[in-house]
């Protein structure tokens, strides 16, 4: 069974799975916050060796130091922690573009994260259905504004304010895996000024 | 009538290539323009030999740019079920055939970073059309292609000095096999892996690359199966309310068509799902020999592909 409340709505909102240890000639995790206990719940189902051909590329957020040492005994070839996807992104890009076909990648935690490392990975040739997938944590939300085309990570509430343009926008499940963002839509086009209180949709 | 659209085609050319193959062109006979067609696309030949109506599917293989003319290869198989034969022994330039449009089950992901291609023996043909669509692009493409020797490995020199470096030959007489792994580890992320050929062939680069780890949606295969042949059966159809009996040589497609009643069809090899059938109730063993039906859609006996599958028992009932 999943972890996360995440169900199925319109054809463009992504779904989640749960990490199962596949075959591969390297096995590279990308994983933000609780979605390192993603990877652990899946290491016990992993063949021996398996961490071998491992690279763990981390970023804790708020879980802090707590998953890091369960981590490491998990023996990975790599274990690189990070503080943020952006901090990240030149390693991951360096590893997919030496990468052969063969390797597996499992993304965990926020949709933001794996959307991300999605798309960069995809953007490297490999088709989006072969990555395997797992939310775990916060349901935060990545946002572009349809309007001004600028992006708001971490959003929680619904309506918002673009932190670019101001406006107040409606975070519909409309999500684009070029943009790896919900869309949000001002919510007062009509009325200008009605602005339905908001609510944490996302927590 | 099923099976898409047809041309009336005039044999422009036969040409013999090795002991086994033989080339045919067709142009159309009105003069006009054939369709432009995606490499890996192929073409259901219609055959009239003595009586038996023949409809089989042969890749295209002649630039799929060129709207003049199509080429095929057939591989004359002594033991098979005389359409080969047909094409060897009576097919003669001039002679006036009728060919279906283009239909394609085996294209190119052209968003592959890079196309690796494995042919065996005939196997060769949709990927002499690949290859040209992806020269035409400036696609990045290797060939590897195994044969049983160098005089049967058709079109290998011709492909060797077009495209040095990229295409590499194996010849089973000499011993020469594909280094499997190896060649598919070291293929770069974004690689895609096109097999077509003998069943030993595919079943061994399609298992290997299942446990080397490559993705399901990067791996395309083709294989044009013939109906084989088995005991003669009746079958029941229910909605032209008619009773016809498979011979032992006889597909079921072919009998439902010999019987008046319009099926409908495209590869007619096993792979495509168009004729996909419901079995209304049957008694007895159905036997799948189709690529397209699921492991569940087979143990539920509630679906047939009538174009290679067949039946031993006592009653079945189709929905057609």
């Amino acid at each position: 069974m999943s972890h996360s409340p995440i169900q199925p709505t319109i054809l463009s909102r992504p779904v989640y799975g749960e990490l199962e240890p596949r075959s591969g000639s390297q096995h590279l995790f990308v994983a933000d916050a609780e979605g390192g206990e993603a990877i652990l719940d899946m290491a016990r189902a992993a063949p021996e060796g398996f961490f071998d051909k491992a690279h763990i590329i981390f970023i804790p957020k708020e879980t802090g130091q707590s998953l890091v040492a369960r981590l490491e005994s998990l023996k990975p070839a790599q274990l690189h922690i990070a503080p943020s996807y952006s901090a990240v992104v030149p390693r991951l890009h360096r590893v997919l573009s030496s990468a052969h076909m063969g390797l597996q990648l499992y993304l965990s935690g926020t949709e933001g994260l794996m959307g991300q490392a999605m798309l960069e990975a995809t953007n490297q040739g490999i088709p989006h259905t072969a990555i395997q997938t797992e939310h775990r944590g916060s349901l935060c939300r990545r946002v572009q504004c349809v309007h001004c085309k600028g992006i708001t990570e971490d959003v929680t509430m619904d309506p918002f304010q673009c932190s670019h343009c101001g406006l107040h926008l409606f975070v519909r499940d409309h999500y684009s895996r070029r943009m790896a963002a919900f869309q949000g839509v001002c919510v007062d086009a009509e009325n200008p000024g009605d602005i339905p209180e908001p609510v944490e949709r996302f927590p | 009538m099923s099976g898409g659209a047809n041309f009336q085609v005039t044999v422009f050319e036969v040409t013999p290539v090795n002991d086994l193959i033989t080339r045919f062109s067709f142009v159309r006979s009105d003069g006009g323009e054939l369709p432009r067609f995606s490499g890996g696309a192929h073409t259901v030949v219609e055959m009239h030999d003595e009586g038996k109506r023949r409809l089989n599917p042969y890749s295209l293989m002649s630039d799929p740019a060129d709207t003049r003319a199509y080429s095929i290869s057939v591989r004359r198989d002594d033991a098979g079920r005389g359409g080969s034969l047909f094409m060897h022994r009576q097919v003669k330039p001039g002679m006036e055939m009728t060919i279906s449009a283009p239909v394609n089950l085996f294209a190119l992901d052209l968003r592959a970073r890079k196309h690796l291609m494995i042919a065996g023996g005939i196997g060769i043909t949709p990927f002499m059309a690949q290859i040209r669509q992806l020269s035409m692009m400036g696609g990045r493409f290797e060939l590897h292609y195994a044969a049983r020797s160098p005089d049967l490995a058709a079109y290998a020199d011709t492909l060797l000095a077009a495209h040095p470096g990229r295409v590499r030959t194996y010849f089973d007489e000499q011993g020469q096999k594909i280094d499997l792994e190896a060649l598919l580890d070291g293929q770069p992320l974004g690689t895609h892996l096109y097999v077509c050929g003998p069943k030993g062939l595919m079943n061994w680069v399609l298992e290997t690359a299942t446990q080397l780890g490559w993705p399901r949606e990067a791996v395309h295969s083709e294989e044009f199966l013939a109906p084989p042949s088995g005991k003669p059966f009746e079958v029941r159809l229910a909605a032209s309310n008619k009773s016809v009996t498979v011979d032992e040589h006889q597909s079921l497609l072919e009998a439902i068509e010999e019987a008046g009643v319009d099926a409908p069809y495209l590869c007619r090899g096993g792979a495509c799902g168009q004729c996909e059938t419901r079995v209304l109730e049957h008694e007895g063993t159905l036997i799948h020999n189709d690529h397209w039906l699921t492991e569940e859609q087979r143990a539920s006996g509630e679906r047939i592909m009538p174009c290679v599958s067949r039946f031993e028992g006592r009653t079945l009932v189709l929905d057609r």
